[in-house]
């Protein structure tokens, strides 16, 4: 009978929606404040190459190491590069390997885990096993490996971190289409005649859908450290291209000599985002799920 | 009980071994003509395919790359010529030492904040420990790990260059352990002991706020949970001070959940761990990797990753073990 009490979500439709929604960011002024971030983040992301003061590229030797002032707001690199262009035009790279990772997961996590509940057997097994493996792996390190092993890209690194996040996708959406393989509304499509198949898209997807989708946003943080940290020890992104691991792995030469501008600014901008995406996480899980609340 | 755990590990490392093999035959390119070297003839990369057995079918590649692990041969490193197991030997204990005191410092900060935090909930310091625990989570490793070189080695001049495990007046004391802490002690060398320990602090406190923040949450949810049960009340209302039966009563169930989350927290840990020896130029495993990685030599970063794996379920294995010689329930189920 629990999916009686997952189901009002649906019946009140989009205004209701917005109302809970206005309620619990009412409730806790953080999700609101977290939610403001994440717009200038996006923001940040889509328009930041066209609104930055500085080409993010072009050094100037006659400004190398400056410390932070009018002109430079954060300062300039070891060749004279505005380090504030470069954090914000980051903001683009490090937002879309983090969402490609995590949507990549998304669909191959979700739809795995959720024909492991669904099917059970051997389906099951398999997808549980694959997932124990993963698990065996200290994760940062199978993501080092896994670089190294298919090639030092971006593109690898989008997988990588895919890869290690799939067993928590997998296990939730297998834990959510177990549960609702025998429920009432399941068992009623099945006997109107549709098929195995049809069941598993049109009634067990829709409802695990938002689950997944809040574990979406609570695993984004993760997916941009862990990438960010990939790129820091020299992985996947290359100098020039302003990153923020990468950032923080140039300046963190000048931080003995005093220079804390020049690895502090990307290190900052990095934590800022992982610290919006978990509080977003966090105040989604409450809209979407009260009960899980800690 | 112990036994059948032991065999519930094997599976786990059957599947790191799968993966590590897919992940050597994986590499961009020819393997045969990578291993032969830029400048080799066809003739030279064949010969190289006959000798590593790439000729061969994958099977049979696997059943020689099983045969290999088991006499302990992970192939050598490129650029330096020494065979990878004996590197990976001499590092590990930098690391080993690194991680454990890490987690060291994590448990002593941890835990006592996670009870504080427990016993007066809603309090400042309750927020206190959601703040530091959401910021720990929150914190890249290798930013934290540079900000406090920056206050206590740039700024305040507490703490020593980070660069290495001694500073280069000091020679390492005799080897026993592989550990400098320990090994200065039995050698009776404080002078060393210091130096070493004043090189430690900076890099395990980096990790240790890293992990912090797992430890904490935990043992404030089931400090909660166990502080509202019965038996917690009943020993209340039997007049036991307040310090009885937090400590005795409540701490010690409710250290069970927390050494469950030990699991995850190592992985957290061995993965920051290869972040925070870059920062501090630790010559550690995870530096060794990261070398060999950037230098494309892949032996060294598989047989590190292999390492890595294999440590790790040891480790999940010794703490289900450990929790069964604990937790006496956890015997009577199985």
């Amino acid at each position: 009978m629990t999916d009686i009490a997952a189901a009002p979500r649906q019946e009140g439709g989009l205004g209701a929606l917005v109302r809970h929604a206005r309620y619990v960011i009412g409730e806790n002024p953080v999700t609101g404040f977290a939610f403001a971030l994440f717009v200038v983040i996006v923001l940040a992301a889509a328009f930041g190459p066209y609104l930055v003061p500085y080409d993010p590229l072009k050094s100037d030797t006659a400004v190398t190491l400056q410390p932070p002032s009018l002109p430079h707001w954060f300062g300039t690199d070891q060749l004279g590069r505005d380090i504030f262009s470069r954090v914000v035009v980051a903001t683009q790279l490090d937002f879309t390997i983090a969402v490609a990772s995590v949507v990549l997961v998304f669909v191959i996590g979700g739809l795995a885990g959720v024909a492991a509940g669904y099917f059970g057997g051997w389906t099951d097994r398999i997808v549980g096993r694959i997932a124990d493996t993963i698990m065996a792996f200290p994760l940062f390190v199978l993501a080092m490996g896994i670089v190294a092993a298919l090639g030092n890209t971006v593109q690898n690194i989008v997988l990588a971190t895919a890869i290690i996040n799939f067993p928590l996708y997998a296990r939730i959406a297998r834990a959510e289409a177990n549960v609702r393989r025998e429920a009432g509304f399941v068992e009623a499509a099945r006997l109107s005649g549709n098929s195995e198949w049809r069941v598993l898209t049109f009634q067990i997807l829709p409802n695990v859908f938002p689950i997944l989708v809040v574990q979406m946003s609570l695993t984004m943080g993760y997916a941009i450290l862990n990438a960010a940290g990939l790129s820091f020890i020299g992985l996947g992104v290359r100098p020039p291209t302003p990153e923020w691991g990468i950032m923080v792995a140039e300046g963190a030469a000048n931080i003995i000599s005093g220079e804390w501008w020049n690895a502090f600014f990307p290190g900052a901008a990095l934590m800022v985002a992982v610290f919006c995406f978990n509080l977003l996480g966090d105040g989604l899980r409450d809209l979407v799920d009260p009960r899980r609340r800690t | 009980m112990i036994l059948k755990r032991l065999a519930m590990a094997i599976p786990s490392l059957i599947g790191v071994v799968i993966v590590t093999f897919l992940l050597t035959r994986a590499l961009p390119g020819d393997p045969a003509a990578y291993f032969a070297g830029p400048a080799a003839t066809p003739q030279a990369i064949e010969q190289v395919r006959v000798k590593l057995g790439l000729d061969k079918p994958l099977l049979a590649q696997f059943g020689r790359y099983v045969a290999d692990l088991a006499h302990g041969n992970l192939g050598t490193s490129l650029t330096t010529g020494q065979p990878v197991v004996t590197e990976l030997e001499n590092r590990l204990p930098a690391s080993a030492e690194l991680t454990l005191l890490g987690l060291f410092v994590s448990i002593v900060i941890a835990v006592p904040l996670g009870i504080v935090a427990a016993t007066r909930p809603n309090s400042l310091i309750d927020h206190g420990c959601r703040i530091v625990a959401t910021l720990g989570v929150s914190l890249p490793v290798f930013f934290t790990g540079l900000i406090l070189v920056y206050v206590f080695y740039y700024l305040l001049g507490w703490a020593p260059a980070p660069l290495g495990r001694l500073d280069v007046f000091y020679s390492p004391p005799p080897q026993v352990t592989g550990f400098y802490l320990i090994d200065s002690l039995i050698a009776g060398d404080l002078e060393t002991f210091m130096a070493a320990l004043k090189q430690l602090i900076l890099p395990a406190l980096t990790l240790g706020i890293f992990s912090l923040a797992p430890i904490a949450r935990m043992t404030r949810a089931s400090m909660l949970a166990v502080l509202s049960s019965d038996f917690v009340r009943t020993a209340r209302a039997s007049g036991l001070s307040a310090y009885t039966v937090i400590i005795t009563y409540a701490f010690r169930n409710a250290m069970l959940p927390v050494i469950t989350t030990l699991g995850m927290v190592f992985s957290f840990l061995l993965g920051a761990n290869v972040l925070v020896e870059k920062v501090f130029a630790w010559p550690g495993i995870g530096s060794y990797a990261v070398e060999a990685l950037l230098a494309s030599d892949f032996a060294p970063v598989q047989g590190f990753v292999l390492t890595m794996a294999v440590m790790y379920v040891m480790l999940n294995l010794l703490i289900d073990i450990l929790y069964g010689l604990i937790d006496p329930r956890v015997r009577l189920e199985a």
